[in-house]
């Protein structure tokens, strides 16, 4: 019960916050139900359905009823700055919740240059109004990397012709959470690599408040969305690891829930594309894959509503959720070999080492058995 | 007196783009001027890479058609090696592509375009009723579109505009003059916005089955593809045939039905039937349907002739950069181009929202190339490729063409129209996903005896390779064009569709296609420009697409010049 009363506790913080964040619906929900025939004593019975449904002691059924009638949408202001918009490609493709949903029950998107109907004058006009209304409330994405050699004149938006750099500094002083989508926001991305002639940064360096980084290029729609509905349903950010990225999603490397992963320690590799081992879906590593070095749910979660990933369809990780993983992680189709990365917390700096040169020493040691393992005539 | 009107940002495309125009006393446009404010400097960072991960890289050029770029820079480096590819990553290659037009055409007209012709806040006093019968004008079994999808629409858009909080529907030009489809046919459109957003997702999926992913797929390789394993998989065959059929569908009875419903709602607009000013077209070869069988031609069309079409001659291809921010003496082939960035900032002026920095037209004001054929300003998109074939005699197209025209009653003349424009990137779109099915039964009768999906390229160090591919992105023609040397890349360089589209005016003052099409457009309100953002979104803009850059040999990062606001 314990644990009841403090999830009630939370709840019940959660919705006055969420009070003060959008206005009431013009009409109170009781009246608009009421219109409509149905009675308060129904509405509470309702409410007490659900807080069973949710396996809830009865209690809960008040908060149910009040969330009902809390408008539950949160400013969300989305920023695109140095990109190439799969970020919000991905975004799109979401299917739990879906976009529709997403924008119809659970944020109001002020500002999205990729799906708002406003343009030129009047989409700037919706920016101000939004970071001036929500001031210290919203929740603020930005989508690509920020420009910032020659004070950021490599990216103009607006009539006013603002840096992105200015504005991405702006709307982070207001905002009540970061999240940079993607792994241009996070860690600069593919401009920032070598010699990242525009001086492209993540958003974390260019701000001085915490960042949620989404890794990825492009981030899974099950990262974008279940960051936001986080964010949403419990008011707060998730643990998060050295680089800032969320646990639940990022807490794994992709080597250590592969569905090739039995072939990699039975030393099966496939050796060129295309050979009888890539028919037999043996393991990715000698062609390039950076699934031991790259920490990321895609093997759980796959992409496109659980449909496919890379190494399911037969080419290697390419380490994309990691810093800088464009320069450290080429040749994409060469293995990257005995090459100590990052560790990813500071507790399992060595603990990582000692993975990462075990994983190695494995790999050796699979590739010589793989290799007496061939027929004799090759 | 001459106003000017800024626009910018120009949402619902990819990308940072700018436009701004001139009016004079009646409103009509005397002149345009188009700009990318945004440079990423992706060709630079090729240099000295391997040319094996050069088709990862350049994908990024764009989140939306990537896989276009993926496509064409893995297919520029397989033509420099001298590379054949096994027939099943050809054909597995066109599926993905037919995957990539039937995604990306119908996120384009509803979620990009969509809003340019539909107004949401008419939707609301429509009678579903009423809706549901005037749907069946256009297809006799339209989808979405029944009394009880309508009023179920209808009511969850209107509670969500009485929150007072109309989100990204907000401040846009509602109730504009020039949107013309009746409160019933705007509900028809708002129902199939919201359906499309589902639909989407399902051709993405298709994409993904044998890409790995949408956006971003990953199992194209130089030398061929990677997921032999789908390909292989009778489980996987039939899932992408399936939801095939659940897109094509809907492709048929709503897109579809749509534009027909367009063409005769705004078939007597002024302002949408002007737009195609530029009359230079460019298509290139595309859709493989079986082994040397491509379903779309090459070709070019001059001064709007489609009695004499051209075999495209890849030699006559220069970009200008007169009017770009970078720095160039003549036009140049993108084998021996340079970009040397040159920002010369904006210039402050008085518009119609007050004093504000604008381009300075007279000097460069763009981050965007003016690519040139045989010095002419070309477009190129689904029109171009549809006009080509149509001029070619591809039967296909001809009756797909032909079909739509009497359909709607309009004249051949309707094509050069900014509604032709969009209705050119609906029939490629049914054209695209009837005959891709071709290509799917010709991988199944090769697989039976050929399971070859790849074959490994081999690069000499000590040889020089020159290539370059030309394919048709959702955008137009797409070139990506290659140097190696000692085994990396030397040089590298995109030519882009959007390039084509919306470069700044060249040396000769010739201005390209985006400038071309807003001369002479009259607006109804200058400070609200929806007819402006309606034709420019009917080119489908991709900005990150548009800019990029090569690096030479010899040429120092530090010579770049740059100086912010016009200093």
């Amino acid at each position: 019960m314990d644990t009841h009363s403090a999830l009630y506790e939370q709840g019940k913080a959660r919705l006055a916050a969420l009070r003060q964040l959008a206005p009431r619906q013009q009409v109170p929900l009781v009246d608009k139900l009421l219109q409509h025939g149905i009675t308060r004593r129904d509405f509470m019975k309702w409410s007490a359905m659900v807080s069973a449904t949710l396996a809830l002691p009865l209690p809960f059924s008040q908060l149910v009823a009040e969330a009902a009638e809390v408008a539950d949408r949160v400013p969300l202001i989305w920023l695109h700055m140095a990109e190439c918009t799969g970020c919000s490609e991905s975004l799109v493709r979401a299917d739990t919740p879906n976009l529709d949903s997403l924008i119809f029950d659970h944020v109001s998107l002020e500002y999205h240059e990729t799906l708002m109907a406003a343009a030129g004058w009047q989409a700037e006009e919706n920016l101000e109004h939004a970071l001036e209304t929500y001031k210290g409330r919203y929740l603020l994405a930005v989508e690509g990397a920020i420009p910032t050699a020659n004070n950021g004149s490599f990216l103009t938006v607006g009539c006013k012709g603002r840096t992105g750099l200015a504005t991405v500094k702006e709307a982070a002083a207001g905002a009540a959470a970061i999240i940079s989508v993607g792994t241009c926001a996070s860690f600069g991305g593919v401009q920032a690599a070598y010699p990242n002639p525009t001086g492209a940064k993540g958003v974390h360096e260019v701000v001085d408040k915490p960042v949620i980084n989404l890794g990825g290029c492009p981030p899974s729609e099950k990262n974008i969305v279940g960051t936001l509905m986080y964010f949403i349903m419990f008011g707060k950010l998730p643990a998060l690891d050295m680089y800032n990225r969320p646990k639940w999603a990022y807490g794994a490397r992709v080597h250590d829930n592969c569905e090739r992963r039995g072939r990699f320690d039975s030393g099966e590799f496939v050796e060129t594309f295309g050979d009888q081992g890539a028919k037999d879906g043996y393991c990715l590593y000698k062609v390039g894959c950076k699934g031991p070095y790259t920490y990321n749910n895609c093997p759980t979660e796959r992409f496109n509503h659980h449909t496919s990933w890379p190494v399911l369809a037969g080419h290697g990780c390419m380490g994309c959720s990691e810093p800088n993983f464009w320069d450290n992680m080429a040749d994409f189709e060469a293995p990257l070999g005995r090459q100590l990365l990052h560790g990813l917390d500071s507790t399992a700096d060595t603990v990582g080492a000692v993975i990462l040169g075990a994983t190695v020493v494995g790999i050796g040691a699979h590739a010589v058995a793989s290799i007496f393992a061939k027929p004799l005539e090759e | 007196m001459s106003k000017r009107v800024v626009i910018d940002p120009i949402t619902r495309i990819e990308g940072h783009l700018r436009i701004e125009v001139e009016v004079d006393d009646n409103n009509v446009i005397t002149n345009a001027w188009s700009s990318s404010t945004l440079w990423r400097g992706i060709e630079v960072i090729l240099k000295g890479r391997t040319p094996m991960d050069v088709g990862l890289i350049v994908q990024r050029i764009c989140g939306v058609c990537t896989y276009s770029h993926y496509r064409c820079g893995t297919e520029a480096v397989e033509n420099a090696l001298g590379l054949a590819i096994p027939l099943n990553a050809k054909l597995l290659r066109s599926l993905m592509q037919t995957s990539l037009y039937m995604h990306d055409h119908i996120v384009h007209f509803y979620h990009l375009h969509g809003l340019d012709w539909v107004d949401v806040v008419s939707a609301l006093s429509a009678d579903p009723a009423k809706a549901a019968e005037v749907a069946l004008k256009y297809t006799d079994n339209p989808i979405a579109a029944g009394e009880g999808d309508l009023r179920a629409v209808q009511e969850r858009v209107k509670e969500f505009v009485e929150t007072g909080k109309l989100g990204p529907f907000a401040n846009a030009y509602w109730g504009n003059g020039t949107y013309k489809f009746s409160p019933e046919q705007n509900l028809i459109a708002l129902s199939h916005y919201l359906k499309a957003l589902e639909v989407q997702r399902v051709a993405a999926e298709m994409l993904a089955i044998f890409g790995g992913k949408q956006p971003h797929p990953q199992s194209l390789v130089v030398g061929g593809v990677t997921s032999v394993r789908d390909m292989l998989s009778p489980a996987r065959l039939q899932e992408w045939k399936q939801k095939h059929a659940t897109v094509t569908d809907f492709i048929e009875r709503a897109y579809q039905a749509d534009i027909v419903m367009a063409a005769e709602a705004f078939g007597t607009e002024n302002s949408v039937l002007g737009g195609v000013n530029v009359k230079n077209f460019l298509a290139t070869n595309d859709f493989a349907l079986a082994n040397g069988e491509d379903l779309f031609s090459q070709g070019v069309i001059m001064n709007g002739d489609l009695a004499s079409v051209s075999d495209i001659n890849p030699e006559l291809i220069a970009e200008d950069v007169t009017h770009a921010w970078y720095n160039a003496d003549t036009p140049q082939h993108p084998y021996e181009g340079t970009t040397i960035p040159n920002y010369t900032g904006f210039v402050e002026r008085d518009t119609v929202y007050g004093k504000l920095p604008t381009l300075d037209g007279d000097g460069k004001y763009s981050w965007v190339k003016s690519p040139r054929y045989k010095g002419e300003p070309v477009e190129v998109g689904p029109l171009s490729c549809l006009l080509v074939n149509y001029a070619r005699g591809n039967q296909v197209v001809v009756d797909a063409v032909n079909g739509l025209l009497a359909r709607t009653g309009l004249p051949v003349e309707a094509l050069f129209t900014t509604l032709g424009r969009t209705a050119a990137r609906m029939l490629q779109t049914v054209i695209v996903a009837k005959e891709g099915l071709r290509t799917f039964d010709s991988l199944l009768t090769n697989i039976v005896t050929d399971e070859s999906t790849y074959v490994q390229p081999h690069i000499d160090p000590s040889k020089e390779y020159v290539g370059h591919a030309m394919i048709e992105a959702p955008r137009g023609m797409l070139s990506h064009w290659v140097r190696i040397k000692n085994g990396v890349i030397e040089n590298y360089q995109a030519v882009v569709p959007t390039t084509w589209n919306a470069g700044p005016k060249d040396a000769n003052g010739k201005i390209g296609p985006y400038e071309a099409s807003l001369i002479g457009l009259k607006l109804e309100d200058p400070t609200k420009p929806l007819e402006v953002i309606r034709i420019i979104h009917s080119f489908d803009p991709c900005m990150a697409c548009s800019v990029h850059v090569m690096d030479f040999k010899g040429q120092e990062l530090s010579e770049f010049r740059v100086s912010p606001n016009g200093q």
